[in-house]
C-alpha cells in the first residue's frame, strides 16, 4: 500500500520535472523565434524606409513628438546630474588638490558615458515607451488593418518614420543632455564653490578630445537610438490587439531597451576606450 | 467584364485553428452591379469571409476569385494592387486617431494619387457631404460619437470609388435616420459609380431593402440565398426563425458548450460557473 504511494508520488514529480523541461524548452524556442522576427522586421523596415525619407515631412512630425517633447525632462536631468557632478567631483578632487581639473571631470563623464547612458535611459521611457503604446493601440483599434487594407504598408507609412525619427532625435538629445550637464557642473563648481572659472574652461577644452571623446559619446547615442526605437517599434507592432497586450508590450520596451542600452554601454566602452589603450 | 463575377468564392473552408473551422464548403457569387446581402447571427464567420475576400486570411481549401485575380495565389504586391480596387468599412470604424476627419478622408488620395491639393479637399467634402458629416472635417475621431465615426469611415472607404466595397456592418449603432440615409447611399453609390458591394449585416429589414441577393450564413455554411422577395416567402425554418428574430429554431443562439448543467455543477470549471452565475443576475 505504502510503496504503491511512494511510487505514484514518484511518478507525479517526474511528470512534474517532464512538463517543466518541456515548458522551458518550449519558451526558450518561443524566445529565440521572437529574437529572428524581430531581426526580420529590421531587415523589412529598413529595406521600406523610402517613405520616410521622401517624405520626410512624416518623419518630421514623429521628430516632433519623439525629440521635441522629450527635451524638457532631458534638459531638466541634465542639469541636476551636472550639478551633482559638480559637487560629488569638486569632494574628490580637492582632496588631491586638483580642484581646476572639475571642468574635465564633468566633460568627460558626461559625454563619454552619462550623456549617452541616462539620455537613452529617459529617451527609453519616455518615448519609446510612447511609442510602443501608440503602435500597440493603432493595431488594436485595427487601424493598421484599416491601412492595409487601403493597401497602403503600414511598416512603410506608420513604423519607419518613427524609427528614424527616434535614430534622428536620440544623440540631439544626448548632446543637449551633456550641455546641459555641463552647464550644471559650471554652476555648482564656478559660481557657488567658486572653482577658477579660466581654468575650468580651458583645461577642459585641453583635455577632452573631439574624436576620441566627443565622437565617441556620439556613435554611443547614435547604437542606443536605433537599439531603443527598434525594440520601441517591434514591440508594439507586435503586440496583442488587446488592453493587456498594449500594456505589457509597453512595459517590456522600458524593461528590454534599457538593459540593451546598458549592456550595449559596456560593449562599446571596451571596444573604444580599451582598444586605445592597448595600442 | 460584364458577365464576368465580382466576386466567386467556391467551396472554401476556413479554421482560426484546426480544431474548430469556422467556415465550411461555402460557395457564393457577386454578379457586376449588384449589391449582396450576407447575414447571419453574431460569430457565424461573416467578419471572418470578408477578410478571406480581402486576402487577409487564405482559405483552407477552395477558390476565392476577385476582381478576376485568385486571392490565394497572389504575393504581398498583387494583393496590394487588388486592395486599391476594393473598398473596406470596419465594423468598428478603425478611423486613424491621429488625424482629423479630413485627414481620414484624404489619407488614400494623399498616399495613392498625385491629385493637387485643391482637387483633394473639393473632393473630401465631397464625400463628407454625402455622409452628411462636413461641418466635422476638423475634428478628431475620439470627439465623434460611435455613430459619426462609422459615416466618415464610410465616407473614407469610398474616397477612391473602389470597384469593389465590403461593407462590415454598417447598419449598428446609427440611429434611425442617419441608417435610413446610409442604407440608401450604400445603395446609390453602388448604382452610380458601377460598383460591386457586399453587406455583412443582421438587420434583417435594412439589409432586405438595398440588397438585390441575400445569402444566409450559418454553422460556418450557407443554409439559405435568394432575393430578398423568395426569402420573405419562404418556408424553410432559418429563414423565418431570422427574420422573425426568435431564439427557438435551427439556429443556435449559444456558442457551443458543454451541458450547462454540467457547468453549473462541475468542480473542475470554477471559474466559468462563476462567470455564468454573474451572467444570469447581469
Ligand atoms: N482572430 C481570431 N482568432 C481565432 N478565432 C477567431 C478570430 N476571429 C474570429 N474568430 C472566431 O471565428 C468565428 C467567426 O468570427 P467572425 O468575426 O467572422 O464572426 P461574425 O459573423 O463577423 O460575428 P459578428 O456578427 O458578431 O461580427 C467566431 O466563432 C470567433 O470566435
Ligand atoms: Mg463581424
Amino acid at each position: 500500500m505504502a510503496e504503491r504511494t511512494v511510487l505514484a508520488r514518484l511518478r507525479t514529480v517526474l511528470a512534474g520535472l517532464l512538463q517543466g523541461f518541456e515548458r522551458l524548452g518550449h519558451g526558450a524556442s518561443a524566445k529565440i523565434w521572437r529574437l529572428g522576427y524581430a531581426a526580420r522586421f529590421f531587415a523589412y523596415l529598413l529595406l521600406h524606409s523610402g517613405t520616410a525619407f521622401r517624405r520626410f515631412g512624416l518623419t518630421i512630425r514623429e521628430i516632433y513628438f519623439t525629440g521635441v517633447l522629450s527635451m524638457t525632462i532631458i534638459l531638466v536631468s541634465g542639469l541636476f546630474v551636472g550639478m551633482v557632478l559638480g559637487l560629488q567631483g569638486y569632494d574628490t578632487l580637492q582632496r588631491y588638490g586638483s580642484s581646476e581639473a572639475l571642468g574635465v571631470l564633468v566633460a568627460l563623464s558626461l559625454v563619454r558615458e552619462l550623456g549617452p547612458v541616462v539620455a537613452g535611459l529617459l529617451f527609453a521611457s519616455r518615448a519609446g515607451s510612447a511609442i510602443t503604446a501608440e503602435i500597440g493601440l493603432m493595431k488594436a483599434t485595427e487601424q493598421i488593418a484599416a491601412m492595409e487594407m487601403m493597401a497602403v504598408d503600414p511598416i512603410a507609412r506608420v513604423v519607419a518614420p518613427r524609427f528614424w525619427a527616434g535614430v534622428i532625435s536620440m544623440p540631439l538629445l544626448a548632446a543637449l543632455f551633456s550641455a546641459m550637464g555641463i552647464f550644471g557642473g559650471y554652476l555648482v563648481g564656478v559660481q557657488l564653490i567658486g572653482v577658477d572659472e579660466g581654468a575650468f574652461w580651458s583645461q577642459m577644452q585641453a583635455s577632452v578630445d573631439w574624436r576620441e571623446d566627443v565622437m565617441n559619446g556620439v556613435v554611443k547615442s547614435v547604437v542606443f537610438g536605433v537599439a531603443v526605437t527598434w525594440i520601441a517599434v517591434f514591440e508594439g507592432y507586435d503586440a496583442p490587439p488587446t488592453a493587456e497586450g498594449v500594456s505589457g508590450a509597453t512595459t517590456r520596451t522600458v524593461v528590454f531597451s534599457s538593459l540593451a542600452i546598458l549592456a550595449l554601454d559596456f560593449v562599446l566602452t571596451a571596444l573604444m576606450f580599451t582598444g586605445g589603450n592597448a595600442k | 467584364m460584364a458577365g464576368l463575377p465580382v466576386v466567386e468564392i467556391d467551396k472554401v473552408s476556413f479554421g482560426y485553428d484546426a480544431a474548430r473551422p469556422v467556415l465550411q464548403g461555402v460557395s457564393l457569387r457577386v454578379e457586376p452591379g449588384s449589391v449582396v446581402g450576407i447575414m447571419g447571427q453574431s460569430g457565424c464567420g461573416k467578419t471572418t469571409l470578408l477578410r478571406l475576400i480581402a486576402g487577409w486570411l487564405k482559405a483552407g481549401a477552395g477558390a476565392t476569385r476577385v476582381l478576376g485575380e485568385s486571392v490565394g495565389e497572389l504575393d504581398s504586391e498583387g494583393l496590394f494592387a487588388l486592395r486599391r480596387k476594393m473598398g473596406m468599412l470596419f465594423q468598428f470604424g478603425a478611423l486613424f486617431t491621429d488625424m482629423t476627419v479630413f485627414d481620414n478622408v484624404a489619407f488614400q488620395m494623399r498616399e495613392h494619387t498625385d491629385l493637387p491639393p485643391e482637387l483633394i479637399s473639393d473632393l473630401v467634402m465631397m464625400k463628407l457631404e454625402a455622409v452628411g458629416l462636413r461641418g466635422a472635417a476638423q475634428m478628431m475621431p475620439a470627439e465623434l460619437s460611435g455613430g459619426m465615426a462609422r459615416r466618415v469611415a464610410l465616407a473614407r472607404a469610398v474616397a477612391l470609388d473602389p470597384r469593389l466595397m465590403l461593407y462590415d456592418e454598417p447598419f449598428t449603432g446609427l440611429d434611425p435616420i442617419s441608417l435610413g440615409v446610409i442604407a440608401r447611399l450604400i445603395r446609390t453609390l453602388n448604382d452610380s459609380l458601377g460598383q460591386s458591394s457586399i453587406v455583412v449585416s443582421h438587420d434583417v429589414e435594412e439589409c432586405f431593402g438595398i440588397v438585390d441577393y441575400v445569402y444566409f450564413v450559418s454553422a460556418g455554411q450557407i443554409v439559405a440565398q435568394g432575393t430578398p422577395a423568395e426569402l420573405r416567402g419562404s418556408a424553410a425554418s432559418f429563414v423565418q426563425q431570422f427574420v422573425r428574430g426568435e431564439a427557438d429554431g435551427p439556429i443556435p443562439f449559444h456558442y457551443p458548450a458543454p451541458g450547462y448543467q454540467a457547468d453549473l455543477d462541475g468542480e473542475e470549471t470554477q471559474s466559468s460557473s462563476l462567470a455564468t452565475a454573474q451572467a444570469c443576475h447581469g
